[in-house]
């Protein structure tokens, strides 16, 4: 590989719409995620942040439009294929394997990784022995990042909603992203636990130079963390640029507080 | 291995503080242990939900390392490290590595504050600081204006510290790093070093947190520490192949003397949890043989085992209930040096099959062979109850000048309200106005730059504990009380009123209690009753009562108290010490004490002179022979108001009961 394509965003996305029977859900939206940037999709209730997050991670497939990973195309992929390029996200409403240990779950995160045969894995002798420990090795490492030690053995389904995003961020971190989608990491969390996550996240993106975009509800929040900023209302862009900018652009003002109407 | 390679410094006729010369440091004696037992574990750390080992050699190699990159930097002998971070072998191993240079380690406690850290930091002068991570790196920044003489800043865990350019920081890595180049052009640097050290030395400061004023450092030297934790592991007969859990505080004296002085005095292996919130998890998982906590964990883990018994189902739930009360008389039985009888024995077995085995493994408590609890007071029941389950914990007393130990319950001979007998070594003594003085090997070498404090404690090698006490007919210490709140009779009796207050208290009728004796002929109580508690208890014998004055007032309810002031009466007795500060007179008040009303502080603390100035017409008919007074007491009702209550107390008198009548 040459130094071209390094210099090009990773994440192009080229006008896309989204629509749902008669529902516009995104309208011609463009942006960019460069390399090892953090990027804050912001916006109301239904300016079809979700709905740009799915459509990255092909849950969604745009009808006009087209998204480029890495310089390549790739609109039509289905979920497991952008997993497989290096894309990886959490969930809004988490969604974590209940029934699972934390330490399961995360490495669930680890199964694209993971090369075997039916027969060895069942057995768990030789080359698949040598690949679970190192696997578990890895995720130990996540686990220690981010201080989940003491509920390694848990069920997912007994930990307060906090420290399931948090466990949700590490199995997507298990994936060795290159891209890490982050659908409302703080949406219901207190105070205290919206700092430790944005502490996380920075932590994230400076040990492992993953590229970040995350939605997010809470504006305060995002401007402190994020290198550039993406407005959606109603499905379209209607601002982008720095966390500063962003926050005097008066479309902005108008979306969050609202229009009076005549 | 036999007791002579052990602690090859000891033979049968030396003196308690006799030291080897050539043992008579913390390096000295790692060095040792690392010739002896190479291969044997000495520090463990759960990382990366594994349990790393290191053994001796690597123990004492690691530090070498660490010191020849401190004496990189620069490190002169007398230079002070501060240690700040959780319990990780990188810190104790940083710890020794300042002592075989000739420094001096001063360990803080890792949830410090940034000015309590600088005061502290400033205070001991230190010169480098090795700590865990970029919480304390973080503090250590801020403080650094205030902190001149702070030269060098070196962590160990590297996360998140990518972007600090400072020129003070050092990762633990780097310095490794300097130490090895450093040991190529002095290849016999460290050996002279470690050589140069003597028993005289300091080997540590630790810092109290005062209640008043600012933190003391305390100066204990290497002949302090070594001694205080080689009587302690031999009368105790602690072996190499014990293991401990190094969860307090490094700060804490006795973290230093459990996990530290006696691991490396008798060789025996360290556990560090993998972060405060496993703790109890990994204390499973290593099983400990010998375990620390102080009253407040014992306290907390009887409760969670209550909890989960009441949540069982019934029959689970009497079985455990059942056994318990079998281990509660055997145990007592045992005490007192009473044969069993065989149907108990027999129970007890049964039991131990079926309820104490399991919980003690539950509770990491399977191996434990030796355990203390110590600090504060800790009630008899709690303490009984897990040396009936057949946990060996004891209470011991000491304190950071005394190098943690003074004294400690002795296997076989134990009494559940006293702190045991001396230590070999230590002399005990009780001063003419009661305080407990004593004079040991262990005793410090004073405060740092504080020689005021130091002569107010230290009197020609006696230390002034600042606790009220006496020695039993046993030849047990016992602690009552604060010495500044130990009054005496007009007989000259002792008079602890916390300790007998804490004594009534002890009942579920009884709320809170007052006192008196402090210059009278002898003791009165002022009682309130607990409103709940008594109200029940009239409700079942269909006694009637308006109000809290009116039930207070009741001759049954008097009744009632006086049952608890002659059990009271009955225990004291047991004490020729305490046997004339028995309760003679008591009366029940016709209100509860408030802290609206300024009697007692908001955290329910008597205020002892408030409430004898407000009462002195009650305490004046106590030490009358008046059998009733008309009180008239103003109240503060909660929206500010003020208004009075009229009553008319009984004043009740209490038998007392002579020596030996628990018996």
């Amino acid at each position: 590989m040459t130094d071209a394509p390094a210099a090009r965003p990773l994440l192009e996305v080229d006008g896309i719409s989204v629509a749902f029977g008669a529902v516009q859900a995104l309208q011609r939206v463009s942006m960019e995620v460069g390399r090892g940037e953090i990027v804050a999709i912001i916006g109301p209730n239904g300016a079809g942040k979700t709905s740009l997050i799915n459509v990255v991670s092909g849950f969604y497939h745009p009808y006009e439009g087209r998204i480029l990973f890495d310089g390549q195309n790739r609109t039509d992929f289905k979920p497991y294929d952008v997993a497989a390029l290096g894309i990886a996200r959490t969930f809004q409403n988490v969604a974590l394997f209940k029934g699972m240990t934390v330490l399961d779950n995360i490495m669930t995160g680890r199964l694209l990784k993971m090369r075997g045969s039916f027969v060895l894995d069942a057995l768990y002798v030789g080359p698949a022995k040598r690949q679970e420990l190192a696997h578990r090795a890895f995720v130990e490492k996540i686990i220690d990042f981010l201080e989940i030690q003491a509920i390694r053995k848990t069920l997912a389904a007994r930990l307060p909603y906090g420290l399931q995003k948090r466990v949700e961020l590490a199995r997507a971190l298990a994936a060795e992203p290159d891209l890490l989608l982050l659908d409302e990491p703080m949406a219901g969390m207190n105070i205290e636990e919206k700092e430790d996550m944005c502490r996380f996240i920075l932590d994230v993106h400076d040990e492992f130079g993953t590229t970040i975009a995350l939605v997010e509800h809470d504006m305060s929040v995002v401007m402190d963390i994020s290198d550039r900023v993406v407005v959606l209302d109603y499905g379209r862009k209607i601002a982008e640029g720095t966390p500063d900018e962003v926050r005097k652009d008066p479309a902005v003002i108008d979306a969050y507080l609202g229009v009076p109407h005549e | 291995m036999d007791i002579t390679t052990r602690y090859p410094e000891t033979g049968t006729d030396r003196p308690v503080d006799a030291l080897d010369p050539s043992l008579d440091t913390f390096p000295k004696l790692v060095e040792r242990n690392a010739r002896h037992f190479p291969r044997k574990v000495a520090i463990r750390e759960k990382d990366y939900g594994i349990w790393q080992s290191y053994t001796w050699r690597d123990y004492f190699e690691q530090s070498r390392l660490i010191a020849l990159g401190l004496a990189a930097l620069g490190f002169a002998r007398g230079d002070k490290t501060a240690i700040v971070g959780d319990n990780r072998p990188q810190l104790y191993w940083a710890m020794l590595a300042t002592q075989a240079l000739g420094g001096v380690p001063v360990p803080l406690y890792q949830d410090s504050i940034e000015k309590e850290m600088q005061y502290i930091v400033d205070h001991a002068e230190a010169r480098f600081a090795v700590v865990e991570d970029q919480e304390q790196v973080d503090k250590l920044l801020n403080i650094r204006e205030q902190c001149p003489r702070l030269e060098h800043i070196v962590y160990d865990d590297p996360r998140g510290m990518r972007h600090y350019k400072d020129p003070c920081l050092l990762s633990l890595e780097a310095l490794e790093e300097l130490g090895r180049k450093f040991a190529q052009d002095h290849p016999a640097y460290f050996d002279e070093e470690v050589a140069k050290g003597k028993a005289g030395d300091l080997a540590i400061i630790c810092y109290t947190s005062g209640t008043t004023g600012q933190p003391k450092g305390t100066m204990l030297s290497h002949r302090n520490l070594i001694v205080t934790a080689r009587n302690a592991a031999e009368r105790e007969g602690l072996s190499e192949d014990e293991e401990v859990m190094a969860y307090l505080p490094m700060a804490w004296v006795g973290d230093n003397i459990f996990s530290y002085a006696q691991s490396i005095v008798a060789g025996f292996a360290t556990s560090c949890p993998e972060s405060a919130a496993t703790v109890l998890h990994d204390l499973r998982e290593i099983g400990p043989t010998y375990f620390f906590a102080p009253p407040r964990i014992w306290e907390n883990i009887l409760t969670s085992v209550m909890i989960r018994v009441d949540d069982a189902w019934a029959l689970k739930r009497r079985m455990v209930h059942f056994f318990l009360e079998v281990a509660r008389r055997v145990e007592q039985r045992r005490l007192a040096h009473q044969p069993v009888p065989v149907g108990d024995r027999l129970l007890y077995a049964l039991g131990q099959l079926l309820v104490y085995g399991p919980l003690r493994d539950n509770l990491g408590m399977g191996r434990i062979r030796l355990a203390y609890t110590a600090g504060e007071a800790i009630s008899p029941e709690l303490l009984g109850f897990y040396r009936s389950l057949g946990v060996n914990v004891k209470q011991a007393y000491g304190m950071t000048e005394s190098s943690a130990l003074v004294s400690i319950q002795k296997d076989g001979d134990i009494k559940l309200d006293t702190v045991g007998t001396p230590l070999p070594g230590v002399e005990v003594r009780i001063s003419e106005s009661g305080e407990v003085l004593y004079r040991s090997p262990g005793v410090f070498r004073g405060y740092y730059k504080n020689p005021d404090a130091t002569r107010e404690t230290l009197e020609d090698g006696w230390m002034h504990s600042g606790d009220a006490g006496f020695i039993d007919r046993d030849g047990h210490l016992k602690i009552i009380d604060r010495a500044k709140d130990v009054g005496r009779l007009q007989d000259g009796t002792l008079f602890a009123p916390k300790y007998l207050e804490n004594k009534l208290k002890f009942s579920a009728h009884i709320k809170e209690a007052v006192c008196l004796g402090h210059e009278r002929p002898f003791v009165a109580a002022l009682v309130n009753i607990d409103l709940g508690a008594v109200g029940a208890w009239a409700e079942r014998r269909n006694i009637a009562y308006t109000s809290y004055t009116d039930l207070s007032q009741k001759p049954e309810v008097c009744d009632l108290i006086r049952q608890e002031v002659v059990r009271v009466n009955r225990s004291l007795a047991e004490d020729e010490q305490l046997l004339g500060a028995q309760i003679r007179r008591f009366l029940l008040l016709h209100k509860e004490l408030d802290a609206d009303d300024q009697e007692i502080t908001r955290t329910r603390k008597v205020r002892r002179g408030f409430v004898a100035q407000k009462y002195a017409a009650l305490i004046d008919a106590l030490y009358s022979d008046r059998e009733h007074v008309q009180v008239e007491a103003l109240v503060t009702y909660e929206d500010g108001r003020t208004g009075t209550i009229r009553a008319d107390v009984r004043i009740c008198d209490a038998e007392t009961s002579v020596v030996g009548a628990g018996r």
